[in-house]
């Protein structure tokens, strides 16, 4: 009995308190972000944006909730029941357990896997299938055209972001997301792969179906797209999906291009300031990880709120014929650079 | 070492079960969101293996891309269910000779298998083994090194057959209005707008 406590019931609360440590607040940054997106989006438009409920209107992504907790949900009469239910779920779901290999700081993460970041890119490749199964399942032309926009997109996009993931992964020599923040010590990434990061940028929107890339749910065309006939909390768990997945590149883009938690203070640029190291050592880097992943969400909402959408055969223009080529040739430069200056990380 | 038996069995069963449903569900779409399930328990099942590379590739190779491609596609068809039974049970005959055939072999091989020796020695043996430096790196090594030119050869014939795609699908309709983004980007005003005065109530 002392074993089964010793081996399996005191790992498992471990890691179901990692998890809920992870869950609740990715939740409550969901609620905020979307009230400080939208509150942007406003002042960018010389608009308040939410200010009535709560102080600063804080508490408006909670009466959201409650709204659409309360209302009823209708289930369209020609819809797949089961794949109709199951979709949003999928969604949020998918968004919440990527979280699990990004790490907080020096050690604080739940799943320190060595395949980390294969883990990312598969799990995000995921999210598809939430947006094809509703579009599908809820028997409407809207959100049919709506999720077949979605696959298509997300797919090239895809390829894209594979091959900077690949560039990046050169440079570290390991698949593990802390080993790719350490081997940032020097200089984050985004200095010598700045092209790189360009691309991983615009990927990162498309991938994420936000704003110039919104078409899957243009409402312009389609309504709302793929989540036309959703209502009540099963709209909320899109909702919340969606901005988790947004959070989630953001936090891939501060791990992979700019460092994870390490310190922007820490380099030849600030070291000689007197007292530097010291404020580099009391502040943890689970802060400089959070302000890098919100300053990312920052530019998510500018672009959202100062570009117009793009329309559907340029999108795949830019997908196949720029970015494709360019990220393609970019893995063989970086390589071939390694190589050539012997500077391959752990060359054996 | 229970735990480790249980989850896979878990798994086990619920792929099974998956691969099952994959040819008895009724819907098609249905069909291949169950191929999904068969997919990812797959997956699970390569982790349990400690083969974590094999089952990322899994995940995005099968789950993410063919699988996405093909539930794209199936949701598309416009099938009809009844029409598709109609013929159903004409094929019987052949299809249960075949499943005959394989059961018989199947029967042939574990009937004749034996375990080598010990059998504990052989579970002991079966247990994955610890690589150095994790099975990404060793699957690497040995791809680039021992079998580098098979290899190069699987990515050319995939190339090739990438080619042969493009080929016979791609078709060059006559009379069918392209965009060309480096014309339209490079047109300017003076060419593509006309400002005249007009005066009011006459028109152009």
């Amino acid at each position: 009995m002392a074993d089964f406590i010793d081996v399996y019931l005191i790992p498992f609360l471990w890691i179901l308190g990692g998890v809920l440590a992870i869950v609740v607040p990715l939740l409550l940054a969901v609620a905020y972000v979307i009230y400080f997106d939208r509150k942007i989006w406003a002042a960018i438009h010389l608009r308040r944006g939410p200010n009535v409920v709560g102080p600063w209107g804080l508490l408006q992504s909670f009466a959201d909730g409650l709204k659409l907790l309360l209302k009823e949900t209708v289930v369209p009469s020609g819809a797949n029941k089961g794949v109709f239910f199951i979709a949003p779920m999928l969604m949020f779901i998918v968004a919440a357990v990527a979280w699990a290999v990004i790490p907080f700081d020096e050690g604080l993460v739940l799943a320190d896997l060595n395949v980390g970041v294969l883990y990312l890119f598969a799990i995000s490749s995921l999210g598809v299938y939430g947006i094809i199964m509703s579009g599908w399942a809820s028997n409407s032309r809207y959100a049919f055209l709506g999720a077949l926009r979605s696959a298509a997109q997300m797919v090239s996009y895809e390829v894209s972001i594979g091959f900077v993931i690949v560039t990046v992964l050169l440079c570290v020599g390991s698949l593990n997301l802390s080993d790719v923040v350490m081997a940032q010590e020097s200089a984050w990434f985004f200095i010598p792969l700045f092209p790189v990061f360009v691309i991983f940028f615009i990927s990162a929107l498309a991938e994420t179906n936000r704003p110039p890339f919104d078409l899957p749910e243009a409402e312009a065309e389609l309504v709302a797209g793929y989540q036309v006939e959703y209502s009540s909390l099963t709209f909320a768990l899109f909702w919340l999906g969606e901005y988790a997945s947004v959070l989630l590149m953001c936090a891939m883009t501060t791990t992979l291009f700019f460092g994870g938690w390490l310190s922007p203070f820490d380099n030849f640029v600030f070291n000689w300031i007197p007292g530097m190291d010291a404020f580099n050592e009391f502040v943890p880097g689970v802060i400089w990880f959070l302000l890098k992943t919100f300053f990312f969400f920052f530019i998510f909402s500018w672009v959202k709120a100062s570009v117009p959408r793009y329309r559907y055969d340029q999108l795949m223009r830019l997908g196949w014929k720029v970015f494709l080529p360019v990220s393609l040739a970019a893995v063989i430069i970086v390589a071939g650079f390694l190589v050539g200056f012997d500077m391959l990380p752990n060359a054996a | 070492m229970i735990l480790h038996a249980l989850t896979f069995y878990l798994f086990a069963a619920i792929a099974v079960a998956a691969g099952f449903m994959v040819i008895s569900s009724r819907n098609p779409v249905h069909s291949v969101l169950y191929l999904i399930l068969a997919f990812f328990t797959s997956a699970a099942l390569f982790v349990l293996m400690a083969a974590e590379f094999l089952a990322m590739i899994m995940l995005i190779v099968y789950i993410g891309a063919v699988a996405v491609l093909f539930l794209f596609v199936v949701m598309m068809l416009d099938i009809n269910f009844v029409e598709l039974r109609k013929g159903f049970l004409q094929y019987l005959p052949i299809g249960a000779l075949i499943g005959v055939i394989l059961a018989i072999e199947l029967i042939f091989i574990v009937g004749t298998w034996t375990f080598g020796g010990d059998t504990t020695l052989v579970a002991a043996t079966a247990q994955p083994m610890v690589i150095e430096g994790g099975n990404t790196e060793a699957i690497g090594r040995v791809l680039y090194t021992d079998y580098v030119y098979a290899f190069q050869a699987a990515g050319i014939i995939l190339l090739v057959a990438m080619i042969g795609a493009i080929v016979l699908t791609h078709r060059s309709r006559p009379g069918v209005k392209k965009q060309n983004i480096t014309e339209q980007v490079h047109r300017s005003p003076t060419e593509a707008v006309e400002l005249r005065d007009i005066p009011p109530g006459q028109g152009i």
